[in-house]
């Protein structure tokens, strides 16, 4: 009997669960970080019976983003959509294909404040009259992982990060000659971590017009001279065995060779933190801040946000956005918020997930868990430091690791591969201009 | 009598298992990867020996997928490929041969015309005109759908030709004898000419088949839902992670189920295989 | 046009039997490519919002972007080595093989298989192999002292795509290579042999000159196949990297419309691409031909 019901309940439940609307969202999260989207997506599920998000993995994020744009002109599009920062620019621009976060929580009657957000993060996705026109989901910073086993091989400080890229040479140099592992180091992301926010941190600027936060006649200005030294350097690095590269893009081949203790070093996504701590199990961790050149003025300044927020594209029925916003809602709640930054290593968006973080003494047992917030958060940004707006910006990303290879190649100098960056991608925002000017 | 000489003869085995050894060995590796943990691909060199997790991977890819990655358990997405090749090879044959029976046994207006539009199809490539291709296909809401899967794909110019080139060599005095009967020409269609092409349908199935399993754009493209990821498409998805490296030993072990069944069909039904590969001559 | 003498005369069963032929080349081959010329005659903003007529603006562009004369110079490089490979390969193996008596049918099979093998498989597992961390083949050279690297070395990643390519395709050629072979007289062979020429003279002078028809044939069929079949092989290897040094046209036709969203210049080079296809058709045709009349 007891049987019986519970198999009716079950069945019931099911039932509804099949009438719920249904709400898609494709997202790029991949690996260690996608198990963790999906389990607060189940938790969702689990939570409330009117709707169903249905998360869908579609591959990097320029594959998310293109594929999506591609459905919507199809009228196949998803509910939500991850769009990573680089993107903004092409989403802001699409005025007809997007609905904004602010007026998706409002036309809901969702309760939602954005001061409650962390500004450096919210102003990178927010329109000049202050609305925020996307959810931020998962921001990340750039920062620098270490073999905390090999340092103290090499006989260095363990507990000591490289300050300054001078001294990262310097420790590189060591622990190559020490035999403790055979790479100084090897990064992710080129385009992210060695111009954009090698500029911000420096404080030297990525483009005219506040970085492109001015308008879409804005353009590029990273052929500077910190910009051309640090890609000279890597070069030379790179010859000099201290620097390996790990591909393009987010750089898929750069993780193994940290995990594999190849390079001692290694930089990327504050949220590559989830993957780091799954595979690096042979030996100790130890994170700090991106280095900076000492005699440039104004460095360290403050690194800015990278990672993805979630557009909801419109065409869909009307009642879904209600459950879209309140999805939202619950995505910023404080508790999924302090979960989802303390299991992946991406900053609190709210001020309220992030001192819940200090009532609970996450920080203060996991050292290290707050350098992507003090990074950030540093010193006030500047207009160079605050982030970029640039249209196209995808595709000259895509410029970006094309000079890279050329220089790493050796078929270009520094200055030629970023004078090259600087004219392919002024092309390209002139384009965009002409198009959504 | 050309002269007998071993040592030119054994230079000739000797190139042929270069040759075999060449393009059995990137399989072998495969297979052999395979059979490993997650942890034997971290550093050093591709192990060469097969390892103990064989059975563990291919549970895993078959039954469970990788959810991670999006991808569905292996299982469907082999079916979704069989199905795929399925309506693809025999959705080409069903309309090439109707086709060339036009072509050949009727007289009509605008004949000319019919036969011109279907070679266009030749110079059509999907690679081609893949973006308006996938706009209209999306427009007539054939996304994530097997129609939509197969059905663009289903034109062959090819295979009309061939049945065409086939029908020509039919003897005359069949159809006349029909005729005589008072067969119709439908009847005449599937009793005589049906039965006669028999071998031809055969040799290209296998041919056809084989296309449809390896197409990889098509797939990539028009689904959005991992309920209708093929196998091949699905190989891409697997082997590109963020954040952490691809787990080569279930990479491996789809690799490997996805090359199974047409190399199975190759092997297995060479004779067709071959006449049907220098017959279609493409 | 060839039709039989005598022909049935219902007049509506012909189109009823065409129509489904047809009505798919109408709806998915005539209409999209209809599509691609007008769209390449545009300017439109990724998500479709506003259309511009540019005239040949698109046209322009393509012949004065670098990055498209490169492709051209690429996709060049890549179908004339793939071509070459696969064809010599195949070549010797099938006259090696066309001299076995009882071991032939089991060389054939073991050499004919990877026909079946998709052209994304086949780019996997040489990208596997060629791993610069854990791939055998980059750890043997490393050993010879060669630095392989495909991610940042154009003419490596280069023979990696045209090593994939070509792997697949050594079964083709040799299967027609072999076909062509069993077709030359014995007594031709034999004759020279009587006159005192050796193997290698006779290859040169008798089996050369007689299988040309066929190398033709394969020539043809090997560049269609490496300008337009191995699109899975550069998606699931290199992605057109590194710095475009892989970047054939019918990738770059794929990465600027889906991946670039700029749809005009991708119409653009689909129209470019169809007539470049349009003309490889009519050599392949014509060849067909002629040897129906042989």
């Amino acid at each position: 009997m007891k049987k019986a019901l519970l198999a009716a309940l079950l069945l019931s439940t099911s039932l509804t669960q099949a009438n719920a609307a249904e709400i898609q969202w494709w997202h790029a999260m991949g690996g260690e970080l996608g198990a963790k989207l999906e389990a607060i997506v189940a938790d969702y599920n689990e939570s409330q019976d009117e709707h169903t998000v249905v998360p869908t993995y579609k591959g990097t994020y320029p594959e998310t983003m293109t594929a999506a744009i591609a459905a919507f002109r199809a009228n196949e599009q998803p509910h939500i959509v991850q769009v990573f920062e680089v993107g903004t620019g092409t989403m802001m621009a699409a005025e007809g294909a997007v609905y904004p976060v602010y007026e998706v929580m409002a036309d809901a009657g969702e309760e939602f404040d954005p001061a409650n957000f962390l500004p450096s993060v919210v102003g990178y996705y927010t329109d000049t009259d202050g609305n925020m026109l996307s959810m931020p989901f998962n921001s990340s910073t750039p920062i620098v992982y270490y073999n905390k086993d090999v340092f103290a091989e090499a006989g260095l400080d363990p507990e000591q990060p490289p300050r300054t890229w001078e001294e990262l040479e310097q420790f590189s140099q060591q622990i190559i000659e020490s035999g403790a592992a055979t790479c100084g180091f090897t990064s992710g992301w080129i385009s992210w971590i060695h111009l954009e926010n090698l500029s911000a941190w420096h404080n030297q600027p990525i483009g005219t017009m506040e970085n492109g936060f001015g308008g879409l006649g804005t353009e590029l200005t990273v052929n500077g001279d910190v910009q051309t030294r640090h890609w000279e350097n890597l070069a030379r690095w790179q010859q000099e065995g201290i620097f390996q590269y790990g591909g393009p893009v987010g750089g898929d081949d750069a993780p193994p060779k940290f995990y594999a203790q190849e390079c001692a070093i290694y930089m990327n996504s504050s949220a590559s933190r989830a993957g780091v701590v799954e595979n690096a199990t042979d030996f100790e961790v130890g994170y700090g801040m991106l280095p900076y050149y000492e005699d440039v003025e104004g460095a360290p300044q403050n690194s800015i946000i990278g990672g993805a927020t979630l557009w909801v594209l419109q065409g869909k029925a009307e009642e879904d956005y209600a459950g879209v916003a309140d999805f939202f809602s619950y995505l910023s709640s404080q508790e999924v918020q302090a979960k989802w930054h303390q299991e992946t290593g991406y900053l609190p968006i709210t001020q309220a997930a992030y001192d819940l973080g200090q009532e609970q003494g996450f920080y203060a047992e996991n050292p290290g868990s707050d350098v992507s917030i003090e990074q950030i958060t540093l010193n006030e940004p500047t207009e160079n430091s605050k982030g970029l707006r640039f249209g196209n910006y995808v595709q000259i990303r895509t410029v970006i690791d094309e000079e890279f290879q050329a220089l790493l190649a050796g078929s270009k100098t520094a200055e030629e591969a970023l004078d090259a960056v600087v004219e392919r991608g002024n092309e390209l925002i002139r384009e965009f201009e002409e198009i959504n000017g | 009598m050309i002269e007998n000489r071993p040592l030119l003869k054994l230079t000739a085995h000797l190139v042929l298992i270069a040759g075999v050894a060449l393009v059995a060995f990137p399989v072998y590796l495969a297979i052999i990867a395979s059979t490993h943990g997650p942890t034997d691909f971290m550093s050093g060199v591709i192990p060469l020996l097969p390892g103990p997790h064989a059975v563990e991977n291919y549970r895993q890819v078959l039954a469970s997928g990788v959810s991670t990655s999006g991808i569905p358990p292996i299982s469907l997405m082999m079916t979704n490929s069989l199905i795929m090749a399925l309506t693809i090879a025999i959705g080409k044959i069903v309309i090439s041969l109707l086709s060339a029976f036009a072509i050949v046994y009727f007289r009509f207006p605008f004949r000319a015309l019919a036969f011109w539009a279907i070679f266009v199809t030749l110079m059509l490539p999907v690679e081609v005109r893949i973006v308006p291709t996938f706009q209209v296909v999306a427009n007539l809401g054939m996304l994530n759908s097997y129609a939509g899967l197969s059905i663009p794909l289903i034109a062959s110019a090819t295979a009309t030709f061939l049945f065409r080139q086939f029908f020509l060599t039919v003897p005359d005095e069949l159809m006349e004898a029909a005729r005589v009967d008072g067969a119709g020409p439908m009847k005449f269609f599937f009793d005589i000419l049906l039965p006669l092409s028999r071998t031809n349908i055969a040799a290209l199935f296998v041919i056809l088949f084989i296309y449809g399993w390896n197409q990889y754009l098509w797939p990539l493209l028009i689904t959005t839902s991992s309920d209708y990821y093929t196998v091949v498409m699905g190989i891409k998805r697997m082997a590109d992670v963020a954040d952490s490296y691809p787990q080569w030993n279930t990479v491996m072990a789809t690799v490997v189920l996805a090359m199974l069944p047409p190399v199975l069909v190759v092997i297995c039904m060479q004779r067709l295989f071959v006449k049907g590969l220098v017959e279609t001559e493409k | 046009m060839q039709s039989k003498r005598t022909v049935f005369s219902n007049r509506a069963l012909p189109y009823m039997l065409l129509a489904p032929q047809l009505a798919v080349t109408a709806i998915f081959f005539l209409w999209p490519a209809a599509q691609a010329f007008r769209q390449s005659f545009l300017r439109e903003d990724a998500f479709g919002f506003s259309t511009q007529f540019v005239w040949f603006d698109n046209y322009m562009r393509l012949f004065q972007s670098a990055s498209y004369l490169n492709s051209m110079a690429v996709t060049a490089v890549f179908a004339t080595s793939v071509a070459v490979l696969s064809i010599v390969i195949a070549l010797a193996l099938a006259v090696a093989a066309n001299g076995m008596i009882r071991s032939q049918q089991t060389y054939s099979t073991l050499i004919i298989w990877p026909y079946a093998v998709a052209p994304a498989v086949a780019g996997v597992m040489w990208w596997f192999m060629f791993n610069p961390t854990i791939g055998i083949l980059s750890y043997l050279m490393r050993q010879a002292g060669y630095n392989w690297n495909h991610g940042l070395d154009g003419t490596d990643a280069m023979i990696l795509v045209v090593i994939a390519s070509s792997w697949k395709q050594i079964s083709y050629n040799f299967l027609f290579f072999l076909a062509g072979l069993h077709a030359i007289p014995r007594s031709l062979t034999e004759a020279a042999a009587i006159d005192g020429a050796g193997p290698i003279k006779r290859f040169f002078t008798i089996t050369l000159p007689l299988l040309s028809p066929t190398t033709f044939f394969l020539v043809v069929v090997n560049v269609v196949y490496a300008m337009f079949d191995t699109f899975a092989v550069i998606h699931a290897t290199t992605e057109g990297g590194p710095n475009q040094a892989t970047n054939i046209l019918v990738y770059k036709v794929f990465d600027d419309g889906f991946i670039g969203l700029n749809l005009g210049s991708s119409a653009a080079q689909s129209v470019i691409l169809m007539a470049i296809v349009t003309v490889f058709t009519f050599i392949q045709f014509r060849y067909i031909e002629r040897r129906v009349e042989y």
